[in-house]
């Protein structure tokens, strides 16, 4: 009979343990009278910034449970400059979240080019008919007060992609490609930033995605051409349209 | 002096202020202790200063609430049950001294009366078990039949030990009779006292006639409202005629410093330090399975008695 296999020690220490935690403190988290320390990235409400939405729907069609509505309607702007061309914008009509549907998953606030979706740790919103569960655009927006400044990252954390696309010396213009105006001030940065051998691999996974939107059209057709030669045996000519869309449809672009 | 049905009356007051009073402050020990035991606060709003009124909102609460009876019942055995349940230890309460003189009624043959008294109180729950209609119900009642008839004789062997080294069965005289050495000599029985008036108690864990987890809420599981606040009184109710009992028996109930002053007030303190004990015991144990109840009754408990019974009887001799 090991000490801890016996009946009597058995009882002893289940008196003892209990005698212990009578003299410690509690874990009771008195709420209603103490708020509580909520930790960082808490996932209370969702706010919203009416200004950055653009009502592009990206959040509405990536949420899980389809609980963000969305109406607009576009209007024409006047041209800017006498001779120019009527542009159009979307005009935000309504924007709901439905938090009697919503589970938290993030997935629209991560989804958002914009930053117009924040997390809020707030969570005392409860109410007693389900339907006032709905927030509409006004009290999404009332909650961008509470929203925190975002937690500093943990020490040792990797450095973040922002900061990465930032500190990267600018995609180098392809070889063959040299002739256009555009890609001149490029190739200074490539050299500055160490020459390094294996920069061409890297722009055909990645670059072009992140960086299409930033490049002028023009340099459309001269960044295209990067992408076909590592996958496929012999470059594509820069002029021909046919193989590049074929092989990234995704990014196609124009 | 007081005419004698002026003291009578005063007698009984005081002793159902006393019955009213004391359970609800064990319970609220009970409420207290047991939470700080499991790392809670417990009560914290009832009445403001850390929820001491919270047994008093549960008995308002319990008051309000519909009283049923269930429509197969047998009506007045089962309207009848909580007080058979609660009277005894009413009784019982009445008979325990707190010194000489602060004692409800005083009896000759105290220790007999209240161990015959606290005995009529499983009736109560036999009573509520039977006319429930309910199958759990009378599974609980046979339980706590079972288990207080078995735990009865460890009971009763365990007092007798005392009666016999005080030579009196005077519960008064008992506690003149005690002295410090009492707490070695009288060790076994004292320990059997106290488990076997757990049991008698039917608390964890001696809970078997209750236990939640296979059958509802034993005998009771049918009852609402007033009666089942009346089963709960009863229930503690007899943790303090037990802890009081104790004390007297075992720890010399008013003895101590200034015992001529506070000797009531010694009595009070040394049954709820036991009252603590019993609930620090149910805090702190699983409940028995109902084998293993009947086991420690019969093959440890009785035979421990016994022997203190012996040990009680030649000590007696060898001093006398």
């Amino acid at each position: 009979m090991s000490e801890r296999d016996g009946i009597l020690p058995g009882l002893v220490r289940g008196l003892a343990t209990t005698a212990r935690s009578l003299t410690r403190h509690t874990h009771t988290a008195e709420y209603p009278d103490v708020s509580p320390a909520l930790p960082p990235r808490s996932r209370g409400v969702i706010a919203l910034t009416e200004e950055n939405c653009t009502s592009c729907m990206l959040c509405a069609r990536e949420c899980p449970d389809w609980c963000i509505y969305i109406d607009s309607h576009k209007e024409e702007l006047p041209p800017t400059t006498p001779g120019g061309r009527a542009r159009q914008r979307n005009m935000l009509d309504r924007f709901a979240i439905d938090f009697s549907l919503c589970m938290y998953c993030g997935i629209c606030i991560e989804v958002c080019p914009f930053d117009a979706l924040h997390w809020s740790p707030e969570f005392e919103y409860a109410e007693v008919d389900i339907r006032d569960l709905l927030h509409e655009r006004d009290r999404l927006g009332a909650w961008m007060a509470t929203v925190p400044p975002p937690p500093a990252l943990d020490p040792g954390s990797a450095v973040p992609a922002e900061v990465t696309a930032a500190a990267k010396p600018k995609r180098p213009a392809p070889a063959g490609a040299a002739p256009a105006a555009r890609a001149r001030p490029a190739r200074p940065a490539r050299t500055e930033g160490g020459g390094t051998p294996a920069r061409p691999p890297r722009p055909r996974r990645e670059a072009p995605t992140r960086e299409l939107p930033v490049t002028p059209p023009v340099d459309a057709t001269q960044v295209i051409p990067v992408t076909p030669p590592a996958p496929e045996a012999g470059p594509g000519t820069p002029d021909a349209g046919g193989p590049a869309p074929r092989l990234q449809p995704g990014e196609g672009g124009e | 002096m007081l005419p004698t049905w002026l003291e009578v009356v005063l007698r009984a007051v005081a002793v159902l202020l006393a019955f009213l009073v004391l359970p609800l402050l064990v319970g609220q020990t009970e409420h207290k202790v047991m939470a700080h035991m499991q790392g809670r606060l417990g009560p914290m709003y009832a009445g403001g200063f850390h929820g001491w009124a919270q047994l008093v909102a549960d008995g308002v609460k319990f008051v309000q609430k519909e009283d049923i009876t269930p429509a197969r019942a047998d009506r007045w055995v089962f309207r009848l049950a909580p007080a058979v349940a609660l009277v005894p230890y009413l009784v019982a309460l009445a008979a325990i001294p707190l010194s000489p003189s602060v004692v409800g009624a005083p009896v000759d043959a105290g220790v007999v009366l209240v161990l015959a008294v606290i005995g009529v109180g499983v009736i109560g729950t036999l009573m509520a078990g039977w006319a429930s209609a309910n199958k759990y119900s009378l599974l609980g009642a046979m339980r706590a039949a079972a288990q207080l008839v078995s735990y009865e004789l460890p009971l009763v062997l365990a007092v007798a030990s005392v009666a016999l080294a005080a030579g009196t069965l005077s519960l008064v005289g008992i506690a003149e009779a005690w002295s410090p050495w009492w707490l070695l000599w009288q060790l076994p029985g004292a320990v059997v006292f106290l488990v076997a008036a757990l049991a008698e108690l039917q608390r964890p864990p001696f809970d078997m006639p209750l236990a939640d987890s296979e059958i509802v809420f034993g005998a009771v599981t049918e009852y609402t409202g007033l009666r089942f606040a009346f089963f709960l009184l009863a229930e503690y109710a007899g943790i303090v005629v037990f802890s009081l009992l104790f004390a007297v028996l075992y720890l010399g109930g008013w003895a101590g410093p200034l015992e001529s002053w506070l000797g009531w007030l010694w009595t009070l303190l040394k049954g709820f330090v036991v009252a603590v004990v019993v609930i620090w015991l149910r805090v702190s144990w699983p409940r028995l399975r109902e084998d293993q109840l009947q086991r420690l009754a019969w093959v440890w408990l009785v035979p421990i008695a016994l022997f203190q019974l012996a040990l009680t009887a030649v000590g007696v001799v060898m001093t006398s």
